[in-house]
């Protein structure tokens, strides 16, 4: 299964839609996380909100992640590890306050586990894809520099 | 909730930050500490008990479009701080963070301010209104934190 996830503070219309249609097109089983309660879409199953638990269950039966290039997804698909996809939401198109989410795309770009699709066709290319690799929370040493620090700072 | 009885030694940490992003971020930050020393403050239920934190508190979510909000948050935040007399508070945002901050600052304990990760261009705007308030600011972008005066000494991805 796929798990779509647009995070708690804005739909995110023009992502899901595409999936929606994609999941027509390519018989893709689909749950989408909204963030829309008027929402509805056709091929996808889809609730605006989940409870923690909810999320879990869901995440548990997910083979690929796909979501906004939030902050949010990235963390959850390296603690569960599970390979994810992010389209970055535009703020040229009302979909955020700004243009962060770019950046962050930017940066993830290589990231092992994190695919990036900037439109319809490369998201469609990488659904389609059967071996992506999973994410993960190696203790990368950007990390350890960071947590180090805030110990030292801590308790120091 | 139950306050921390860690001996004088050890600081008492108050961990915040609202659902979402900012609350993944705050339990990778926040595995640098001893998990005695730490008392949880975010906005959704069930988030810290998935985490299998045992002290937490809970306070109203808030933005700076719902001021009513940041009023109710900011008094449960205040009563946080009474019950749980925190050495140090540290938060990745949003703007419950910032409350905690200024809260903080005022009492004169250690306020940390981690910026999100998702801020790669520009400090997110309650780090900004956070800065003042702030013992240590760090951004997780060298160019943010350079831009904002902040420290960078590392990055969560």
């Amino acid at each position: 299964m796929i798990f779509v996830t647009v995070g708690t503070q804005l739909p995110f219309d023009r992502m899901i839609a595409m999936i929606d249609d994609l999941a027509a097109e390519l018989s893709l089983e689909v749950f989408a996380q909204t963030a829309d309660p008027t929402a509805s879409y056709t091929h996808i199953k889809h609730a605006p909100f989940l409870t923690p638990d909810e999320y879990d269950d869901i995440i548990g039966r997910t083979t690929v992640l796909v979501g906004h290039a939030g902050i949010g997804t990235i963390l959850t698909a390296k603690r569960v590890e599970k390979p994810v996809i992010v389209m970055p939401r535009k703020a040229s198109l009302g979909e955020h306050r700004n243009e962060h989410q770019l950046a962050t795309a930017r940066h993830l770009e290589g990231h092992e586990g994190v695919y990036v699709a900037h439109d319809r066709a490369r998201l469609a290319t990488l659904l389609q894809t059967p071996d992506l690799t999973p994410a993960s929370f190696r203790d990368t040493p950007e990390k350890t520099r960071l947590q180090t620090y805030l110990r030292d700072f801590v308790y120091g | 909730m139950t306050s921390s009885s860690s001996s004088r030694t050890s600081p008492r940490i108050l961990a915040v930050a609202s659902a979402g992003g900012h609350w993944h971020q705050l339990g990778q930050v926040c595995a640098a500490f001893d998990p005695a020393d730490v008392t949880y403050v975010t906005t959704l239920d069930g988030l810290p008990q998935k985490s299998g934190f045992t002290r937490f508190a809970l306070v109203q979510d808030c933005n700076k479009n719902a001021p009513f909000k940041a009023l109710i948050c900011t008094m449960q935040m205040a009563g946080v701080l009474m019950r749980t007399r925190p050495d140090v508070v540290i938060t990745t945002g949003a703007l419950p963070g910032v409350i905690a901050l200024v809260l903080g600052w005022m009492i004169r304990r250690r306020t940390i301010w981690v910026d999100s990760i998702a801020n790669a261009e520009e400090a997110s705007s309650s780090g900004k209104l956070a800065k003042r308030f702030a013992t240590l600011w760090l951004s997780q972008w060298e160019s943010v934190a350079q831009a904002e005066g902040g420290r960078y000494e590392g990055s969560l991805l």
